[in-house]
């Protein structure tokens, strides 16, 4: 890796970036799979319960926390880009990093408190 | 086939993308919102039914949140490939193209199952 590389990558704006883009590619491969689950419930309530008893086991309840806050930390992350890009420039609004990552902490402890209720 | 994309495709797929973020940043957030009403208490076939089955406006809310996630799901899946794997001839725009489809098409079904009475 060549020195500016190092320089460009050890700042907040591209970490933002890679959360943006890994969170994404996580969304965009479980989508098609969380359709399908849903699905389930064209052939009857049963079919959808006996897929949702499935998942009710804390493997499954840990991969549904990790994709919500994904979920929220890919929506904070897509405002900041829309800020940036057609609102006044005022920077690479670093606080919004700051603010996505406390959306998604939020968000996390959010689902597990709804879990646990 | 392995002709680069054009520059009036690449920015109709930025305008795309952006728009379709704009509607999912509220999508999300409503989607958040019943998530965490909805785990309270534990998941059941029956209880997520009661709710969705007949309900025109969730049913609504969510055939929106399909659409925008069929344009703004392929078009980050082709950034990424043509970035990260360097695949950029128009090929990738068929993959795309296929990849909303499928997104498209499960998406409604799954709304479709959960709100048709």
């Amino acid at each position: 890796m060549k020195r500016n590389d190092m320089r460009a990558r050890n700042h907040a704006a591209y970490w933002a970036f890679l959360i943006h883009r890994l969170s994404g590619l996580a969304l965009a491969l479980f989508l098609p799979v969380h359709f399908w689950a849903l699905g389930h419930a064209i052939q009857g309530e049963a079919a959808l319960d006996g897929f949702l008893k499935l998942t009710d086991n804390p493997l499954f309840k840990t991969g549904e926390w990790g994709l919500v806050i994904l979920l929220s930390l890919h929506m904070m992350g897509g405002v900041r880009l829309l800020l940036i890009e057609f609102r006044p420039w005022t920077g690479l609004r670093k606080d919004w990093v700051a603010f996505s990552l406390g959306a998604g902490l939020c968000a996390g402890l959010a689902f597990m408190l709804s879990l646990f209720s | 086939m392995n002709k680069a994309i054009s520059v009036g495709t690449q920015a109709r797929l930025w305008y795309w993308q952006r728009l379709s973020a704009m509607v999912l940043a509220l999508c999300v957030v409503g989607h958040l919102i019943v998530i965490m009403v909805a785990v309270r208490g534990g998941l059941s076939g029956a209880e997520v039914l009661a709710r969705t089955r007949g309900n025109w406006a969730f049913g609504a809310f969510y055939a929106c949140f399909v659409l925008a996630c069929t344009v703004h799901v392929p078009i980050g899946l082709m950034r990424i490939a043509e970035e990260w794997l360097a695949w950029r001839s128009r090929g990738v725009v068929t993959a795309a193209w296929l990849f909303a489809a499928v997104l498209g098409l499960a998406g409604l079904r799954a709304v479709y199952a959960v709100v048709m009475p």
